[in-house]
Parts: structure tokens; sequence; C-alpha cells
């Protein structure tokens, strides 16, 4: 195991801003999370940044990331451009429950968290730390296995703040919980920042989650996050993600999920933004009788390049999983997906169905998906299915057959592809907003 | 309306039409039998302007205008209208959307005002109402895990709300039971008009016994053999394609 030396260089470089965050901002943390942050920081010393040589790598090189000086960002001013943005994002006018945070710090002045029911918690991890020490000691890092991914390590050495949020057992949410990271250009060069985010539902406990990353302009930086989302017994959870950084950005990110029996978790994923972005989805059914549906979209253009690398891992018998993940892509943009399903031994009775769609509007624009199914028992149903390619002259024949000009066909088909996604999204101004970005992207 | 001149056509050079002649007016019913391989299916899809077929020869007018000149979707807003023996799937597209969309596209040819989704919503209702369907396939997306019965009944909800000069259904009797074959039919029939004209190409005469043609033509080895009325279905029917093959071989011999 040799690494070339410039890839242990820009490792030995976190351990030495470990060190010096370890030493100061961090210091006043409690001793499990300092123990927590130390045993990953000598993880990604060890493994280093992620290379194609690793098998869940070799389509995305984070080498531009590893040669890039990134460096903790400092706290910025709120500027007016955040302000404005906070009133277009948020969802829910003046009823809305959010947590804002710009390049990684909370802002208590851009967040909405007056009209939270009762005993449910919003807002920022480190506060939390001091509020809720019991539960954040028993979730916090408990779910995403630094040894998973070197950059989940970095992202646990490095955890300073991110959103919190609680649903107490047998609460039902009216309002969507709404965590946005908004990346302010105005922080100096190469600023990263390592949100780290945990959600946490009782018993039980129904409600939504909204987590977005947006970029308030164009500029090289690198958003580092986890989230965390555990749910009790019973309890439902319907989580959004929108990923809309600068192109000129970096986004890495793990989004893992742990399911106790009974419960149902819905992750709606998009993906619009960053010049490369990679997302790890974990979502783990340890429960009998569990319930979890991933959907996804991405829709990139010019040089992006995104890759969702999920895995469903169904560790109890009588789970059902759910995987549709569309992308299209335009230009010289590249899409990976990779859907991993495990079905543990005794597993039984799984029904697991996965099916990646890709559409490629350009003779330059790639996509790679790949399967991987690891079936450790023997009465279990899973199914995988991927379609890969340009756009069908008889699909094109048809609309076109219909009075519809070639351009305004291509259009259909390609709005298509993103609304079978926009569909299952239930919070409205949601999906309006998202139906404009597919749009947009359209008339390009 | 139609005017079809020693059409030749083919697909990845091989010639499937080798003259085909064939004269539509409005109000008029043609029905298009032949065997498999004939070209049955390929002179509907050359009429409504599939790029993957290359004609070769000949000429096709409709309404004066030079057919072959126009896309595919000009032909479809100047009021031609095929009904897909395979209808595609659209995925994500309801229905709904999809007929609104082609609806405004083909109104905005004619000069008429574009339908905002109410009454569009409105004019479907009754579309619906006059061909005696549910709206059961409307808010689904286009085809997408439709059977196959369900397929060829939205092929005629379009032909309905889009309301063509001319209709050209293509097999569309194909695999339907003998319910299925009676309700496509009745709904056809609430579109027959003097000004309307039908092609209907289909393998079996079933389906004209309940929407009897005003013409019957038999297409073989990519030519007209034979024109005559609806007992010249009848006799098909009776004989068998083979019974074509001799006599157009007498003939010909």
């Amino acid at each position: 195991m040799t690494r070339g030396r410039d890839e242990k260089s820009a490792a030995e470089r976190y351990v030495a801003a470990f060190e010096s965050f370890a030493g100061n901002g961090a210091s006043g943390a409690p001793e499990w999370l300092k123990a927590r942050r130390e045993s990953a920081i000598s993880r990604f010393a060890e493994t280093g940044f992620p290379h194609s040589r690793m098998e869940a790598w070799r389509f995305t090189d984070v080498k531009p990331i590893a040669g890039e000086e990134f460096a903790l960002a400092p706290k910025p001013a709120v500027s007016a451009a955040a302000e404005q943005a906070v009133e277009s994002l948020l969802l829910g006018g003046a009823n809305r429950h959010a947590a804002v945070f710009v390049n990684g710090y909370f802002a208590p002045e851009l967040s909405s968290l007056n009209r939270l029911p009762e005993g449910v918690r919003l807002g920022s991890l480190r506060a939390a730390l001091e509020s809720d020490p019991t539960l954040l000691e028993e979730h916090l890092a408990q779910y995403a296995k630094d040894e998973r991914n070197p950059l989940t390590a970095l992202s646990t050495a490095f955890i300073s703040d991110g959103g919190f949020a609680y649903v107490p057992a047998d609460v039902v949410l009216e309002q969507p919980l709404q965590l946005l990271f908004l990346a302010d250009p105005a922080s100096g060069k190469n600023p990263m920042w390592h949100p780290r985010n945990l959600v946490v539902a009782g018993r039980s406990a129904e409600g939504s989650v909204l987590e977005s990353y947006v970029a308030l302009g164009d500029a090289t930086y690198w958003t580092n996050a986890v989230t965390e989302v555990v749910l009790g017994g019973n309890a439902k959870i319907d989580a959004y993600r929108v990923q809309r950084e600068s192109e000129q950005a970096y986004h890495t990110a793990t989004t893992e999920s742990y399911q106790a029996r009974d419960s149902v978790f819905k992750l709606v994923n998009f993906t619009f933004g960053a010049r490369l972005s990679r997302q790890d989805i974990n979502a783990v059914l340890d429960g009998e009788g569990a319930d979890c549906t991933l959907d996804g979209l991405s829709m990139l253009a010019r040089r992006q390049h995104a890759d969702h690398h999920t895995t469903l891992e169904h560790a109890q018998p009588h789970c059902t999983s759910w995987e549709y993940f569309n992308g299209v892509f335009d230009d010289k943009a590249r899409g990976v997906f990779t859907g991993r399903i495990i079905v543990r031994p005794g597993a039984q009775q799984t029904d697991s169905k996965q099916t990646n769609n890709n559409l490629l509007l350009s003779e330059s624009a790639r996509a790679d998906s790949q399967p991987q199914l690891e079936i450790y028992a023997d009465d279990v149903k899973c199914t995988h299915g991927a379609t890969l390619g340009p756009m069908d002259d008889d699909h094109l024949f048809y609309l076109q057959s219909r009075g519809l000009s070639r351009d305004e066909a291509r259009q259909l088909l390609t709005y298509g592809f993103g609304s079978e996604i926009l569909d299952v999204v239930k919070l409205d101004e949601l999906k309006q907003q998202v139906d404009r970005l597919v749009r947009n992207r359209l008339a390009r | 309306m139609l005017e079809v001149k020693k059409l030749h056509a083919g697909v990845e050079g091989i010639e499937i039409l080798k003259g085909v002649d064939l004269t539509v007016k409005p109000g008029e019913v043609h029905a298009i039998m032949g065997p498999n391989g004939s070209g049955k299916s390929t002179f509907a899809q050359v009429l409504a302007g599939h790029p993957a077929y290359e004609v070769t020869g000949g000429s096709v007018t409709f309404e004066g205008k030079d057919l072959l000149e126009m896309d595919a979707d000009e032909r479809a807003r100047a009021g031609m209208f095929l009904a897909f023996q395979y209808p595609v799937a659209i995925r994500g597209i309801t229905n709904a959307y999809f007929l609104q969309s082609a609806l405004n596209t083909v109104r905005k040819e004619q000069g008429l005002e574009e339908l905002d989704t109410l009454d569009f919503a409105d004019l479907l209702e009754k579309k619906l109402e006059m061909i005696g369907w549910d709206d059961s396939l409307i808010h689904r997306a286009v085809n997408d895990g439709f059977s196959g019965g369900e397929k060829k009944r939205n092929e005629i909800l379009q032909l309905a709300v889009l309301e063509p000069k001319l209709a050209i259904l293509d097999e569309t009797d194909s695999g339907l039971d003998i319910d299925a074959v009676k309700e496509v039919a009745a709904a056809v029939n609430a579109f027959r008009s003097d000004e309307r004209a039908f092609v209907v190409v289909t393998h079996y005469e079933r389906i004209l016994n309940y929407f009897p043609p005003d013409f019957v033509h038999v297409l073989a080895g990519g030519k007209v053999v034979m024109s005559g009325d609806m007992k010249l279905a009848l006799e098909l029917e009776a004989k068998g394609y083979d019974w074509i093959n001799g006599e157009t071989t007498a003939v010909a011999g």
C-alpha cells in the first residue's frame, strides 16, 4: 500500500489543521466527542484521501480537492444576499421552522426557531451539545462509519457545528424542519466547511426534513457534509435534500439513515450544482418491517460531475426498499450511480427494487451505472434495472407525430425525467421551486 | 385530400413499398389490408413521416401540399394523425399534460388561442363523454405501464382531442379482444364526418364490421394489388391471404 507523495502531503496538511482545530476552537468539547474526533483523524491519517484504486472511488477522482489548499472558513458577516436568499428559499412563510448556516456557521439572525412545537428541537448542533448532551452522545457519529469513507472520517474529526433536529415520540409535525446551508463567496480563498447534521425521530414520530445547500455566488469552496438520520420504531420521516452549490465548488457528503422496526424513511434527493460532487447515501434497515425509499434526480451540464454511491442494507427480515434515480447529463457532464443492495443473513422476505435511468443529451456527456447485489439470505426478492443513452428516436417521432416540434419533443422528454422525481415531493412549495430549477435547465 | 402516386420507400436500403397508389377524399374511409410483410405498416409510418424510412420515388400530396417535404410535426399540425401500432411510453409526463401540449401546438398553427389547464380539462371531459370513456388514463404517464388495450384506447383518445383531417389507424385492432374492438370502433365512429377521412390499416376484417369502409385495398409485395368495397374484405376473410397471392400471380403471369 504505497501512496503518492502528493496525496500523503495533502492528508498531512489536514492532520496538522486538525491539531490546530482541536487545540483551539474545539477544545471545549465533551470528552466523548474529543475521543470520536481523535479516532476519526487517526483513521483519516491512515487512509488519506480516497483514490481511484479504491473500488468505491473508481469513477470519481478527488485529486482536485486534495490538490487545493482548503482551510476552515472564517466566520462571515451576514450579508444582504444571504438575507434575500433566506426569504426566497425557505418554505412556509412566517410559520416556518428553519436553521440557517453560512459557510458552516450557524446564523441565528437568519433562522426561524421561535414557533417549534413543544419538545421539538431544531437548531445548531454546537448548542445542542450543551442542551441535549445525552441525545448527542447516544447518536452523533454513531451511524455514518468513519472506516467506510475517509471523508466521513474527516467530517467527524472536524465536527464543530451543523444542524440538529429532534422530533420526540408520537409528535406529528405540521411544518417541515429546514436546514439551509448557504455558501457566501465573500469568505476568502478556498474555504471549506464540514457541516455535521443529526436528525433523530422518536417512536411513532412523523414529519419532514429539508436539507439544502445553496451558493450565493460563484466561488471555489468545499462542503464536506455528513447527515445522520435516526428513526425510532414506527417513525415516519420524509427527507428532502437539494444540492445547488456553485459550479466551481466541491461537494462531498454522506447521508446515513438508520431505521428501527416498522419505520418509514423516504429520501428525495436533488443534485444540480457543484463542479464535482460525491454523495454516499447509506440506508440501514435494522428492524423488521422497516421501509425505505430513495428517489433521486441529477441534472448536470457543462463539466459537472456527480457521483451517487448508494447502499441499501437489509439487516432484518420483512423490510422493503425502493430506489429510483434519474440522471440527465448535457455537454461534457458526467454522472455516476452505484446501487448497492446488501441483504444480511437472516433478512428473509426482503423486497428491494432499484432503477437508474440516465439520459445523455450530448455526445460528450457520460454516465456510469453499476448495480451491486450482495445477498446472503435465500428467500428474498431483489431486482434492478438501468437505462442509459441518448434520447430515443421513436420517442421523438411519437411526440412529433402529435404536432410537437423536435425541440419541444426533446424538452418534454427531458422534463419527464425530472418530473418523475418531482411528482413524489409532497411539499408543494418545494416542488414548485425545484420544478423551476428543472425548467431553467431545459431552457438553456 | 390525400394523393399517393407510385410511392417507393424502404428502410436501410431495402425497398418495401414498390409503387403504391392511393387517393383519399374527405369523408371517405379506406381500409388497407394485407398479409404480414406486405408493407402496410411501412406505408402508415411513411405517411406520418418516420425518419427511419427513406422515400425513393413517387409523390404524396396532402391538401395540395407536398407531404414528403414536411417533417412529422408539420404533418401533424397540418391535420394528419397516425394511431400507432406500438405506442411508446413517455415517462414522467401525464396524458393530460401531453394532450394539452399537443393540442396547443395544433391550435397555434390554426391561429387559435392556446387552452389553459382549466379550459383543456373541460374540453377533455367533453371528449371523454363523446366516446363514453372514464378519465382513468388521463392522470397516468403516457402509455407507461398501460396494457395493450389501454395503449390502443389512448391512441384513439389522442385522435379525439386533436381532431385531425386525416386519421391513419395502424393495426389499432391487433391484439384486442372483441369487446375492445367494438369499443374502439364505436369511439372512432363518433368522429366520422363528411370532412374527416380515415385510412384503416388492418390484418383482420373484423374491425371493419364495426367501422365499415367505403373502399378496401389489398397491399401485397409493396403494391396495391386489388381494390374494392367491403365485399373484398369479406372474400379475403373467407379465402385467406393465400388466395391473393394466387390471384395476383395469375394476373402477373
